[in-house]
């Protein structure tokens, strides 16, 4: 399925947004936004993607 | 004086340190990591980024996590409106479960600075939702007491444009948002040394917030610690109350007259 993934065109086999979050391997905590809905972490695995969704994956960098 | 009882207040929490620093700009995350703990500062600020997995510069988190009475204040750079940034809160409370939240709406990156109407309307909504809110702030008195009756944990105004090192520019006006507010003022961008650091301590300022002038130190865990015995100084010296300014000399020394009389022996 083609998703937008940060603002990218992404193939993905995820079906849900943990398992997107999983293909990614993050060593750090990311917060999952799918078309402007922030996931909570608790819903994450039971919140499905769609072709077309626009996704968001975001963590924390260095800032003043 | 005793720290102990000389906490710096944020809704429900109490801090001994009065100085915030910024996570940006550092050379590596350990050189971050160690001036956090050079200058004992309990918050720390962090930004938000899209996840990268080809730029493991993530692991910054990594390091702040293990530190122990540190706790992040994620701020809203990149949000243009208060829309913006009220959504970069929500994301940063999934990631950190933190109820502190630096908002900064600064839609022109030449200047950088915050956009007033922008920042009180996010300001106004998270606060209602129970956020503690630290809005960074354009050097003005009256919003900055609007901002405190919508209920926000503290105001940052700017001592300079972020990053430019102009130190208390705004020094009369922060005199003026300190005479009026019940709120911690915390000083946040512009600083580049130490002594105005203490300066906005000795002006009545609550705190200060700085990253640029630490980052870009030569030796950033050292300027680090310089920066955090400036604000302790500066803190005391304003609890100890400084002395008037006077228009002429007034003598501390006793002026006998020992050396006209001839009489030394």
């Amino acid at each position: 399925m083609k998703i937008l993934l940060n603002g990218e065109p992404y193939e993905t086999v995820a079906r849900f947004v943990s398992e997107l979050i999983a293909e990614q391997a993050p060593a750090v905590r990311v917060a999952a936004v799918v078309n402007d809905r922030v996931v909570p972490a608790a819903e994450q695995a039971t919140t499905a993607l769609a072709e077309g969704d626009r996704v968001e994956l975001l963590t924390f960098a260095g800032g003043g | 004086m005793n720290q102990e009882d000389d906490a710096l207040v944020l809704g429900d929490h109490a801090y001994t340190s009065r100085l915030l620093l910024g996570t940006g700009k550092f050379a590596s995350a350990d050189v971050m990591a160690r001036a956090v703990a050079a200058s004992g500062v309990q918050i720390v600020t962090v930004a938000l980024r899209r996840f990268d997995r080809d730029r493991p510069d993530d692991a910054l988190l990594t390091p702040l996590l293990a530190m122990e009475g540190v706790t992040l204040m994620p701020n809203t750079s990149g949000a243009r409106n208060a829309e913006e940034a009220i959504q970069a809160a929500r994301i940063a409370r999934e990631l950190c479960g933190s109820r502190l939240v630096k908002v900064e709406i600064h839609p022109n990156p030449r200047h950088l600075m915050p956009d007033p109407i922008e920042t009180y309307e996010a300001a106004r909504v998270l606060a209602a939702d129970g956020w503690l809110v630290m809005p960074y702030i354009p050097p003005d008195p009256v919003l900055a007491k609007r901002l405190e009756e919508v209920g926000c944990a503290s105001v940052m105004p700017l001592g300079a444009a972020i990053g430019s090192g102009q130190g208390l520019a705004s020094a009369e006006l922060l005199k003026i948002i300190v005479r009026e507010a019940c709120i911690p003022v915390i000083v946040d961008a512009g600083l580049r040394a130490p002594s105005q650091a203490a300066a906005a301590l000795e002006m009545g300022c609550d705190a200060v917030l700085v990253n640029t002038a630490v980052a870009d130190a030569g030796d950033p865990p050292a300027m680090a610690a310089a920066f955090a015995q400036a604000v302790a100084a500066g803190r005391s010296a304003r609890r100890a109350g400084l002395m008037p300014v006077g228009q002429e000399a007034q003598a501390s020394s006793p002026l006998t007259a020992f050396l006209q009389g001839g009489e030394r022996v």
